[in-house]
């Protein structure tokens, strides 16, 4: 089960998106600093990225959808309950302490950089805790 | 909740992953309810219970 068709379709969804974001970002960032580009194109450029990452939330959502195996299933709610935990508490927080002029501005952007970090600490909590991650295993 | 899942298993020389295949699960699933860590649904609970030829109450035990 370690290569269950929900996973490999997880791994593909996963890898499409981020091989998306990176290509994106990258694209978007050069043609609009050498101003190659105006209008309605930079709206899109600068959506794509975004949507990009969009994408992974996406392949995380139907891996539990798809996801046979209960148990594994399970492991896999738990880590993203961490993540949702870890971003949402940290962002709130911050927010607060930034409306106040204590700490610097932070683009909202890493609120899903820190998610995936709560999520990876799921996954270790989890392998602690249940002897198994959620990620195939 | 307590269980009979390893010594059944042992009892018929099935390794894990041999129970796990026959249940259609991960042997990590197999490990997780064995050990008490994973309590498993009802229906897999039946399929478990089918596997043996036995009831859920003679696998599964209350705490």
């Amino acid at each position: 089960m370690s290569q269950s068709s929900p996973d490999r379709r997880y791994r593909v969804r996963f890898g499409t998106s981020m091989a998306a974001y990176v290509t994106s970002l990258f694209a978007a960032k050069y043609l609009i600093a050498h101003h190659m580009v105006e209008g309605a194109i930079i709206w899109i450029l600068g959506l794509l990225p975004g949507l990009a990452v969009v994408g992974a939330f996406y392949a995380i959502a139907m891996l539990i959808v798809e996801q046979r195996d209960e148990f594994v299933r399970m492991l896999i709610v738990r880590q993203t309950l961490m993540g949702t935990a870890v971003a949402l508490s940290i962002s709130t927080v911050w927010g607060f302490l930034e409306n106040f002029g204590l700490v610097v501005h932070v683009d909202a952007y890493w609120i899903a950089v820190i998610w995936f970090m709560g999520y990876g600490l799921g996954g270790l909590i989890n392998r602690f805790t249940h002897g198994a991650s959620g990620d195939g295993c | 909740m307590k269980n009979h899942l390893k010594d059944l298993r042992a009892q018929r020389n099935w390794s894990q992953l041999e129970l796990a295949q026959k249940l259609e699960v991960s042997r990590q699933s197999v490990n997780a309810i064995e050990t008490g860590k994973y309590d498993p649904s009802l229906p897999l609970a039946f399929r478990i219970a089918d596997l043996f030829g036995l009831t859920i109450e003679e696998i599964f035990v209350r705490d």
